[in-house]
């Protein structure tokens, strides 16, 4: 079982948090902040396996994560979890995205948090892998798009000409969160495919 | 109003939407709280407005607030309202916040059901989808009872999509409501052959889930997941599946055998890492399983830490952590294949990842012998001084600690200590027992070194530790001690550094030990008097109470030990000198806010007052300060309690407020006093116990546990000034079975006891007090003629053994080779032991899934009540379905059970060679049973077989041939017109079905159901069955299968009647009215109506025309449809299969009263064995018997006609003999047969 799915970026912003176990709100935020300075200290070419943190879980919890550019994916899984399988795991979700936002960076996770959540929908359900198969991912997340589209989405149009005059003052950030980059090696990723 | 709706699109417009909040909380970082609480109010004037659009925006960004830490559970309601949209887009919104907030707290979520049983059997697969994401983050009890039922129906649903997430969500339903386990898992087994891969992995992944917490239920599965691995490419699926085996292994010895070879394989040809390392695990997890009687896997893992080897060779971390924790593991098993590679692991300490730096430390411990110890802890040594950070150097502080008692734990074993016996102090480490000769004492001196060198470690929490392992090797070896005090001495010379700062709180503590290790030990010391000055510095006064009231207590023990050495050297005016720095310091700690401290100093103040005084008289006091501690102060092993002789007199058993005292009760002492007691007389004795006393002694000792590890006890020669009878060191201790408590007088062993075992208690007690009187008399007399005292003291602890005994009685019910991981550990909390169900028990009745109850069938007069709205409408369906599944499952239990049984058969057909004699007979013997059964008839035994090919859908029909046979007599009457099927009797459940496992050839697949009609909506499918208890009623099952994309509902069945046959229609309709189907069926769905018709006469076959009639509803809009069709009713279908025996078979054709005919077909290919498989599942047929090629069958058709068939193939073809009770039903029968036969 996945306990936990946590996404933050180096300065510890939460750009996503998904717990498959109900913990209040506050608690929510200490197990991100705790989980961030577990992680934020590890250099970037040791191991990535963790010991769980105090707050999730208790010896049975592993954390598993990857770092992306700006972005730490983290996975709290426990030990019913193979630990390269998830690693693998969280690169499929990762690439996903990339091909979901079209070169994903950061700012995509910012402004669209909702998005990101269903596309991880379709990857874990109630912290099980629902999901490997990047295509078929991919195929779902369309047609659901497909379907809001036509639908008319969310925002109607003139709602979105007032967003358009307001995006003009956007913030400088990183463009790409650039996933071959830091060339994690990924023993096996074929393996879902 | 319409007003109202272009204000409302208006003030949309300057709505934020989520990218603006995100925008607006990054450009107002200095006060993001104020912007975030403006933001929030908006969200509740946005909430306020019937624009369903508007909310769910506002839905929308309070999910991104929750992110930030925001509690967003007052907008529950709203959510809901979101989830209950009709547009899939705002729906989403919905379901996404309620899944990060909703949990079994949230009281408006029991509003969600109805809303979220809409959903699920929503036409778009999106909004199913949608939902049950959600529900799996939210689900509670409550919903998990209501919609079980729901979801199970989704599983058998046309879209791999929606089916693999029913498939995973089941997991969440089974937590949560784990009734819904035996209902549900034959249907889930079945997913794990599900066609979608997608299916397939949801459903190994829910089983693995369920499996992990309770593996034993479900080693049944065991084959089919061992084919599933054999077979399947998906290496999630198979790392899965590799990770439940090694769960299941160790239930199961023989599995780990057949597992080995198909592991190894795997590990040769993987190429994926993740996959060769969890066969890596589990084939570990096999060695583990069978470490006992396998030594011919050394292959496999010599195999496993090559491999491993070269996982931790790799320059991946991710695979070096892992291969480190997987040797671990083999380690404990097999450490020598480990320790080959011990150059792979020191180099692992070099690493630069702290976590395999652990890891390999880890690995260290289990790898360390005599030889390579110095090695191993040198090379800690260094990485101490150079580890930065606390946490890896604490660990690697008690790894090298650990290391060194645990392998002179190792080292103790071969080497005889004579004063071993006498016990020890119970340290932390249990066997930390240095020798006293050779090569232990420089190793201990080492040690000492090792020890005090960790003390200058920075923040350290391990101060206790370290001062536990120093106080216990000064004691106990006394070659060490002068090393070990000078060591101490120095260290408290330097005390003001390990002291000095706030963070070395923790190092301090190995104060205590050098203050106590110098004042004991002080006649070792070179410099007592600059020892005894460093004692008394005022920075002491900093240190922690208890160390300091260990200071106090030092600083006398030294001061004797100077004042000795003063007085002997004639010096009185330096002895003075030393009075005078007590005087002078002491009152320091006399102001100690410390209560121990305060009262030990200034207790100690007076007395080197009044030694003062003294002094200045010219007396000589050295000698009497001295005699307050002498004496050498020993370990004492704790058990020696037991052994101290009972004081003449006391007796253990009397009361001690009995009324009626008598003598007796004027010997008993308090308890403190028996302490004191025991305290003064344990003392080591010389080692006259034989081998196996020694023995159970070392085991004793093995077992204690770390206490305070100083008992005081008088030194040899001084324990006689205490001892106030003679000759204690002849007791025969020895004799005293030390598994046997002593009773202590307070008696409380007995008090939790319920009053009724205290009165019997207290009856056997006072039986005892009189055997006993009488044997004191006895004893008198003994000791007046000279028998010590203490040879009653065997008697008496035999007695004692009463209380011991019960507590045995007690631990032989635990039941036998009961596994650690068995309930008693497990939490009762745990939401996993719910869930340790037994699978392979057939279903009864009672479990089923609860299901909303509303039209009975029986009662269906009331087609009007269809106007409900549409959520109870839809309910309606999972009736039907309820019962197809009940009695699918109940076949599938049936299956399950024949699995069961085959398990012991596909486990022991292992290579004979691998297996063990015992195992090999257990072979045999299935083997032998299963051919029995061969012989046996196969009708129904193919039944079983046979539904296992069918459609899903088709079962239930199949099921009830079964029933028919065997439930006749206890069936109730009335339930056939009730169009109910019976429920399942337990007895007919749990009949097992015997399976030709061995079958000569798989059977076709077979279906009974026939196409009825179809069009573009919707295809009909049915079969008929007749049953004995009705005589003139026959039950059509029509599958109804929606084929469109539209939702069908009102569907009407209805049948122009034939002077024969006559539909049964609901009470006070008419004849022209049709019988409406009782559900309604979204897109790809498809489900079972059933009809009941009266037969008048059943010697001929007819046909009944009839219509269905339904509304089509898509987003075009609702158009009303008919389907005709023709419905017919064949002999055969009035026939039940009936199981006869030989006996009354033959007396039944020799009656005569039956007539007979009979056919020939040409041009059969078929083997006899299908051909009686066909006859009997198409014409509901059983065989009687069977000889060669030649079978005798039997039939009986729902009026009681007879059908005896003798069935003969040639070379080509067949022919059949009939007998009948009815010519004309025979010869329409055989005709039918005819055709049948003629497409074999």
């Amino acid at each position: 079982m996945i306990q936990a799915i946590l996404v933050f970026n180096n300065h510890r912003k939460p750009r996503l948090v998904r717990f498959y176990q109900r913990f209040p709100e506050e608690i929510q935020q200490q197990i991100v902040r705790e989980t961030f300075h577990l992680v934020l200290k590890r250099d970037d070419n040791i191991c990535n396996f963790l010991e769980g943190g105090s707050l999730i879980g208790g010896s049975d919890y592993k954390l598993i994560y990857r770092h992306y550019a700006t972005l730490y994916f983290v996975f709290c899984v426990d030990s019913s979890e193979s630990e390269l399988g998830i690693l693998d795991l969280i690169q499929v979700f990762v690439e996903t995205l990339d091909k979901c936002f079209e070169n994903v960076c950061e700012l995509d996770l910012i402004f669209h948090m909702d998005k990101v959540h269903y596309i991880l929908q379709e990857v874990v359900m109630g912290g099980m892998v629902l999901e490997t198969n990047m295509n078929e991912i991919v195929a779902q997340i369309e047609a659901q798009n497909r379907l809001e589209k036509s639908e008319g989405g969310l925002s109607a149009a003139p709602a979105r000409a007032v967003s358009a005059v307001k995006n003009i003052n956007l913030p400088e950030m990183p463009r790409n969160i650039n996933i071959g980059d830091l060339n994690i090696k990924v023993p096996n990723l074929s393996q879902f495919v | 109003m319409a007003l109202k709706m272009v204000k409302g699109s208006i003030d949309r417009m300057f709505d934020k939407n989520l990218q603006d909040l995100v925008r607006g909380i990054r450009n107002h970082k200095e006060d993001e709280a104020k912007y975030i609480s403006q933001c929030i109010d908006e969200i509740k004037q946005e909430l306020k407005q019937d624009n369903i659009a508007v909310k769910a925006n506002a839905v929308c960004k309070l999910t991104y607030l929750q992110m930030l830490g925001y509690d967003i559970s007052w907008a529950a309601f709203n959510i809901i309202e979101v989830m209950s949209a009709s547009k899939f887009t705002f729906k989403r919104i919905g379901y996404l916040a309620a899944s990060q907030c909703f949990h079994e707290g949230t009281d408006v979520i029991m509003l969600t059901t109805n809303q979220i049983r809409k959903d699920l059997s929503s036409p778009s697969q999106y909004d199913t989808g949608v939902a049950l994401t959600g529900l799996s983050c939210f689900v509670t009890p409550d919903l998990a009872r209501d919609l079980a039922n729901d979801i199970m129906t989704l599983m058998s649903h046309t879209k791999p999509y929606i089916r693999k997430k029913a498939v995973l969500i089941m997991y969440k339903v089974f937590l949560k409501y784990p009734e819904s386990l035996r209902p549900a898992f034959p249907r889930l087994k079945e997913k794990l052959e599900d066609p979608d891969p997608g299916v397939q992995s949801a459903a190994v992944n829910v089983i693995c889930e369920l499996a992990r917490r309770n593996p034993k239920n479900y080693l049944s599965l065991a084959p089919l997941f061992f084919k599933l691995m054999t077979s399947s490419t998906n290496n999630w699926v198979l790392i899965k599946i590799i990770k439940l085996f090694g769960a299941l292994t160790p239930l199961e010895p023989r599995l780990g055998k057949k597992l080995i070879e198909p592991l190894t394989n795997l590990i040769h040809s993987t190429s994926a890492m993740s996959l060769l390392y969890e066969c890596v695990n589990t084939v570990i997890a096999v060695l583990i399983s069978l470490s006992s009687g396998m030594p011919n896997h050394s292959a496999s893992i010599q195999l496993c830490v090559q491999k491993l080897r070269i996982l931790i060779e790799d320059s991946d971390q991710n695979l070096k952590y892992l291969g480190l924790l997987a040797m671990s593991k083999i380690l404990r098993t097999h450490p020598k294949s480990v320790q080959a590679h011990k150059d792979l692991v020191l180099q692992c300490l070099d690493d630069k990842d702290e976590s395999i730096r652990l890891r390999a430390l880890d690995l260290l411990y289990g790898m360390v012998s005599k030889k390579n110890l110095m090695e191993i802890v040198k090379k800690l040594m260094t990485h101490v001084d150079k580890a930065e950070g606390t946490t890896y150097r604490d660990e690697l502080l008690t790894k090298i600690i650990d290391i060194c008692s645990q392998s002179n734990y190792q080292h103790i074993t071969n080497f005889e200590w004579c004063g071993l016996w006498a016990g020890r102090a119970g340290g932390r480490e249990a066997g930390w027992h240095w020798g006293l000769r050779g090569p232990s004492q420089t190793r201990s001196r080492r040690y000492i070194s090792i020890l005090v060198e960790l003390t200058r470690l920075e923040g350290t929490r391990h101060g206790h530790l370290i001062a536990a392992q120093m106080l216990d090797v000064a004691i106990r070896v006394k070659a060490i001690r002068r090393f070990a005090v000078a060591q101490m001495s120095a260290l408290l010379d330097s005390a003001h550094l390990v002291a000095s700062s706030p963070q070395r709180s923790g190092i301090c503590e190995v104060l205590y030990a050098a203050a106590w290790i110098c004042g004991e030990f002080s006649e070792h010391l070179q410099e007592p008097q600059q020892t005894l000055e460093a004692m008394l510095r005022p920075k002491v006064t900093t240190l922690p109470g208890h160390i300091q009231a260990v200071y106090v207590q030092n600083v006398v023990k030294l001061y004797a030990a100077i004042l000795q050495q003063k007085e002997q050297a004639a010096d009185a005016s330096a002895a003075q000198e030393v009075t005078q720095l007590l005087v002078e310091r002491l009152p320091q700690f006399v102001q100690s806010a410390d209560l121990e401290v305060q009262e030990r100093a200034s207790c100690i103040l007076q007395l080197v007052k009044h030694v003062q005084k003294l002094q200045a008289k010219d007396v000589p006091v050295a000698e009497e300060v001295s005699s307050l501690f002498a004496g050498e102060l020993n370990p004492v092993a704790p058990k020696a309690q037991k052994k101290v002789p009972i004081p003449e007199g006391l007796d253990l058993d009397a009361w001690i407020n009995e009324p009626l005292s008598d003598s007796e009760s004027e010997d008993e002492k308090p308890k403190a006093m028996f302490q004191d007691e025991e305290q003064r007389h344990t003392k080591p004795r010389a080692p006259e116990a034989d081998e196996q006393e020694l023995a159970r002694r070392r085991e004793a000792r093995r077992q204690e546990q770390a206490n305070n590890p100083f008992y005081i006890k008088s030194s040899p020669s001084p324990q006689k000034r205490y001892q106030d009878a003679p000759g204690v060191e002849h007791i025969p201790v020895v004799q005293i079975d030390l598994s046997v408590p002593l009773k202590v007088p307070g008696k409380c062993l007995w008090m939790p006891l319920s009053d009724q075992y205290v009165k019997l208690e207290e009856e056997r007690r006072h039986r005892q007090r009189l055997e006993k009187d009488k044997r004191k008399k006895k004893k008198r007399e003994r000791e007046r003629r000279g028998t010590r005292r203490h040879s009653s003291l065997h008697t008496e602890s035999d007695e004692d053994i009463a209380p011991a005994q019960r507590v045995d009685i007690i631990t032989e019910e635990m039941p036998e080779n009961a596994l650690p991981s068995d309930e008693d550990d497990k939490d009762p909390n745990d939401p996993y032991r719910a869930l340790d169900i037994d699978l392979d028990k057939p279903l009864a009745d009672s479990e089923k899934l609860p299901v909303q109850k509303h039209r009975n069938a029986e009662t269906s007069k009331s087609p009007e009540k269809e106007d409900v709205p549409l959520v109870e409408k839809k309910s309606k369906k999972p009736k039907k379905k309820e019962k197809k599944h009940k009695e699918k499952e109940r076949e599938k239990k049936k299956k399950e059970v024949e699995k069961g049984e085959d398990l012991d058969f596909w486990l022991s057909t292992t290579p004979p060679a691998a297996t063990p004699a015992p195992e090999e007979l257990e072979v045999n013997t299935t083997v032998t049973v299963l051919k029995e059964e061969q012989e046996e008839p196969r009708g129904e035994e193919q039944d079983a077989d046979e539904d296992r090919e069918q459609d899903l859908e088709k079962k239930p029909s199949k099921h009830k041939k079964k029933k028919h046979k065997k439930d006749k007599e206890e069936r109730p009457k009335d339930k056939r017109k009730s169009k109910k099927k019976v429920p399942p009797t337990d007895e007919e459940a749990a009949e097992p079905v015997e399976n030709g496992t061995l079958d000569e050839e798989p059977l076709p697949p077979m279906s009974s159901y026939t196409l009825l009609a179809e069009n573009s909506y919707i295809k009909m499918t049915y079969d008929v069955q007749g049953s004995l208890q009705k005589d003139s009623q026959v039950t059509v099952s029509v599958v109804l299968e929606n084929q469109s994309d539209s939702f069908l509902k009102s569907m009407e069945l209805n049948v122009l009647d034939s002077l024969n046959a006559r539909l049964a229609r609901p009470e006070g309709s008419s004849v022209h009215d049709g019988v409406p189907v009782p559900f309604q069926l979204p897109p790809g769905i498809s489900n079972e109506a059933q009809f009941v018709f009266t037969i008048q006469s059943i010697v001929m076959a007819q046909k009944l025309k009839g219509t269905l009639s339904f509304i089509a509803k898509n987003d075009e809009g609702s158009t009303h449809e008919k389907l005709d069709f023709k419905l017919h009713f064949t002999c055969t279908s009035y026939l039940v299969t009936t199981p006869c025996y030989s006996d009354a078979f033959a007396k039944l054709l020799e009656s005569g009263d039956l007539s007979m005919s009979s056919i020939k077909v040409d041009g059969i290919s078929m083997s006899f064995h299908n051909l009686l498989a066909k006859i009997c599942f198409h014409h509901h047929f059983s065989v009687v018997e069977r000889v060669d090629s030649c079978a005798s069958m039997y039939s009986r058709s729902i009026q009681g006609h007879h059908v005896c068939l003798l069935v003969k193939k040639g070379e080509k073809s067949v022919s059949v003999d009939g007998k009948c009770s009815d010519p004309t039903l025979l010869s329409n029968l055989l005709e039918e047969m005819k055709e049948t036969l003629a497409t074999c």
